[in-house]
């Protein structure tokens, strides 16, 4: 296999974003990308898409094409891939990016996700991100998205004594990062009382233990490693990437207060990168709910099992912390454009080992991991990387 | 809902059918025509069985934010229910308030309205759970 | 030969109104108005609940009770004004949801409050017929009142499920008459929401003139007076009308106390009967006798002479809570509640 490195990346901004289309947002992000890695458009060979559910949230599928049509790469007839896995569609259009390379058919591939949820209503949305759970046995009988994710709370604080206050932690540190994020959708930072006092949605869960609805894209640069250092100094490795997928309906997982897929992605990772969780100083890990994340620290064994409220509460995760975890702002502060979210959470590692992160720069990081979901935990993608100097 | 999508479904949501293993005796539902434990090994052993209804709440949560199909029962309880024959389900509680609920507690189906597909369309029915008495 | 009741099983909604709480939206002294019609409380079907999920409930519990196969039912038939589909039966729904499809015949019934007692006939027929070995006969209703209307005070939900057949019945059906005229004391017109009423005309010309008649033709028949009998049950519309024809027709309070529903759960309609008949046969023993009359408006009423057997033993009575027991499981709600459950909101289209 060829070692593949990420030359380039660019996001939109995220968040409500009523004046831009889908078109919009996937240009400006694979423009920036293109930019960033000062590629010209004929040094493309390929280009893979994350999108959820285009067909639901704009009516359009077929988007692979329409992305680089309107980026202008229409008469290259390039070969374009749309990803479906949920919310982790852009982390594996990463994935299939990188084994394009390492396989030797391309030499340079550019990964994108977006998606644009704000043209349907907010009840439609939620709906529609419940469409990655199943629709024949949870949703029909009533099950929400965030309902699911409550019901691993919920058992993870029978089993583990984790709290409300160490849930709502994740969101007071993760806005507290997304405050130094100018792309972050809020920019702002909450207090604990902001959390626990917020409207449920879904006991233990309140408002603030949930990400936004939000509309963004991302984009990387894959490239062959030798070629790689043409166009960069700081070529960023893909040391492992991990996936794996699970029962599609909770009810049938092993552990409900654990998330088997994101464990063996995670060993996968770890075990082609050969590497251990405390060689990596930064992660991005799926928050799309406050218990997410508390579950991915204790499944990627960044801390042990049932240590992950406290943990967090501790500070632990902090940025420069122990291990620095959402420094973006994660789902929860930067947005949850669902499709552009495995993508997105690669270009903050990637800022984060190039030192280019600003306010929110981990001091010292070499390693990275992020870590994506689809569903309630059937399908969890782990990308490891390292500089490349 | 397609019309076809939830007809084809009305054994299991009526009377809770589904499925045991007949190389390792594990029950699953709905029916699954690969036993996830025992794979190739259980193709064309899979016997369509009734489950008692009979359960315990393993986890629970009180839904705040409903879908639409939903919105007049708000707020409701959603359980993951362990089944008397081990497998589990979800589904919605009925006939307690949702301070009332625990892990662990006994419950039994009902039959009630899941949905419509709106005031003209047909009407589905399914199991819920409620406290056993 | 005769038919009988094999086994039994009602199901009431544990929602409640009180006429107050309904009185003070309409500004009518609901308290009054509940104590005019002998109604404590009626009883509201939750917003995921209707003739099919009640009927379905009546007919588990009545299979609950005893061991038969319900592939040998050859027949079911649900009696209702509230069916939820002016077109699709209610009757194939509950026969796939307790089994029996699909090897057997089934309808619905309408014949205002006795459609159900319809299907104890019919179902009769075709057991003594032996055209087959059961047929389950279901009355429930989700009956509404017009807002503001004296009905609302009155009109709830239930239901219950007869099983019908020769052997091993709990209840020998000694003799069934029925008395039927054309009499618009009360009617629904297709597509209307909410039925009309002939005001006092539901009184002496319709509910009192069949009830009587009919019972009348029942004793001559049975050869019996009010005195034969330790249980009677009346339709009971309110609870006024049953206790003024018991009345008449010479019975005493304790023969019909058990079987007097509506004090606290209002008038089932189609399940009205039936239910009160469940209650009786809750408690009754071997050798009991039950007089019962149905009313249906438009008009006619059904009658049932019925004797307890030994049988009543034998089933499985406490397998599903007892109509008394579902009738104390109550949750008081206010009318905003009831108005949102009984879709007497104008909801946007989800």
């Amino acid at each position: 296999m060829r070692d593949v490195a990420v030359i380039g990346v660019g996001e939109t901004e995220f968040g409500e974003l009523w004046d831009r289309s889908f078109r919009d947002l996937g240009i400006e992000a694979g423009l920036k990308a293109i930019q960033d890695a000062k590629l010209r458009s004929e040094d493309i060979d390929a280009v893979y898409i994350g999108n959820m559910s285009a067909g639901k949230f704009i009516d359009q599928e077929h988007v692979s094409a329409l992305v680089a049509d309107y980026a202008g790469l229409a008469d290259m007839h390039l070969p374009t891939v749309r990803v479906e896995g949920g919310g982790a569609c852009g982390a594996i259009a990463l994935l299939q990016g990188r084994l394009a390379i390492a396989s030797g058919m391309h030499d340079i591939v550019v990964v994108g996700g977006a998606e644009k949820m704000t043209d349907v209503s907010e009840v439609q949305a939620a709906e529609i991100l419940s469409s990655t759970a199943d629709q024949e046995w949870e949703t029909v009988f009533g099950a929400t998205f965030a309902g699911l994710y409550a019901m691993m709370a919920r058992r993870h604080m029978y089993e583990y004594g984790t709290t409300r206050e160490q849930m709502a932690a994740v969101a007071v540190k993760n806005h507290k990062n997304g405050a130094l994020n100018p792309e972050a959708q809020f920019q702002k930072e909450i207090t604990l009382e902001t959390v626990l006092q917020a409207p449920w949605v879904a006991e233990p869960l309140g408002l603030f233990d949930c990400a936004p609805l939000s509309d963004g894209a991302a984009a990387v640069v894959l490239c062959e490693m030798q070629k790689a250092r043409k166009f960069t100094d700081t070529p960023i490795r893909i040391a492992g990437s991990g996936q794996a997928s699970d029962f599609l309906a909770l009810h049938d997982r092993r552990d409900l207060t654990m998330m088997d897929a994101t464990v063996v992605a995670g060993k996968r990772a770890f075990q082609e990168a050969r590497l251990e969780p405390k060689d990596v100083q930064v992660a991005e890990v799926h928050d799309n709910f406050t218990i997410s994340e508390i579950l991915a620290i204790e499944d990627l064994r960044f801390v042990e099992k049932g240590k992950g409220g406290p943990a967090t509460a501790d500070g632990l995760t902090a940025l420069n912390g122990k291990i620095s975890v959402n420094t973006s702002g994660g789902l929860k502060a930067r947005g949850q454009p669902v499709g552009a979210t495995g993508v997105a959470q690669a270009v903050e590692i990637v800022r984060q080992l190039r030192a280019q992160a600003g306010k929110r720069q981990v001091v010292g990081a070499r390693r990275g991991l992020t870590h994506t979901l689809g569903g309630t935990g059937a399908t969890a993608v782990v990308h490891i990387f390292e500089r490349g100097d | 809902m397609a019309i076809p999508r939830f007809w084809r479904e009305i054994q299991s949501r009526y009377n809770l059918i589904g499925t045991k293993c007949g190389s390792c005796g594990k029950v699953d539902f709905p029916p699954r025509a690969v036993c996830p434990t025992c794979g190739r090994r259980s193709v064309g052993k899979m016997q369509r069985m009734r489950l008692t209804g009979k359960g315990t709440v393993v986890t629970y949560t009180v839904v705040h934010d409903a879908p639409a199909q939903f919105e007049m029962q708000k707020p409701y309880v959603m359980a993951i229910v362990q089944m008397e024959e081990g497998v589990r389900l979800t589904s919605q509680l009925i006939d307690v308030s949702p301070e009332h609920v625990k892990i662990g507690m006994k419950v039994q189906a009902t039959f009630r309205k899941l949905g419509q597909e709106g005031e003209a369309g047909v009407i589905h029915y399914g199991y819920k759970f409620r406290p056993t008495a | 030969m005769k038919a009988g009741i094999v086994s039994y099983g009602g199901y009431i909604p544990r929602y409640r109104i009180r006429p107050k709480d309904i009185g003070v939206v309409w500004g009518a002294d609901g308290e009054a108005m509940g104590r005019g019609l002998n109604i404590r409380a009626k009883s509201v079907p939750g917003p995921d609940e209707d003739v099919i999920t009640i009927s379905v409930e009546a007919a588990r519990a009545c299979m609950a009770k005893v061991d038969i196969d319900p592939t040998e039912i050859g027949a079911i038939y649900v009696g209702s004004e509230s069916h939820p589909y002016a077109v699709k039966p209610t009757a194939t729904i509950v026969a796939e949801a307790i089994g029996s499809a699909p090897v057997l015949t089934a309808a619905d019934f309408e014949f205002a409050c006795k459609a159900g007692t319809a299907a104890i006939q019919t179902t009769m027929g075709l057991t003594l017929s032996k055209m087959m070995k059961y047929g389950l006969a279901v009355g429930s209703d989700t009956s509404q009142g017009a807002p503001g209307d004296a009905l609302e005070y009155s009109a709830s939900a239930g239901g219950a499920a007869l099983l019908i057949g020769i052997d091993h019945a709990v209840a020998d059906i000694s003799h069934t008459v029925s008395y039927t005229t054309d009499t618009p004391d009360f009617w629904r017109r297709e597509g209307q929401r909410y039925p009309s009423h002939g005001g006092r005309f539901t009184g002496e010309p319709a509910y009192f003139k069949h009830v009587v008649n009919c019972a009348q033709l029942l004793f001559k028949r049975a050869g019996t007076t009010a005195e034969d009998y330790d249980y009677a049950v009346f339709h009971q519309p309110n609870g006024k009308f049953p206790v003024r024809v018991a009345k008449q027709l010479g019975f005493k309070e304790p023969q019909i106390d058990a079987g007097l529903c509506v004090r606290e759960i209002g008038n089932t309609y189609s399940g009205a009967i039936m239910v009160g008949l469940c209650a009786i046969l809750d408690e009754a023993e071997s050798g009991d006798r039950i007089f019962a009359v149905g009313y249906g408006s438009g008009a006619g009423s059904d009658a049932f002479d019925l004797t307890v057997t030994d049988e009543i033993t034998k089933i499985r009575r406490d397998a599903t809570p007892s109509i008394k027991e579902m009738i104390a499981d109550q949750v008081f709600v206010d009318y905003a509640t009831y108005a949102k459950y009984r879709g007497k909101i104008l909801m946007r289209e989800a």
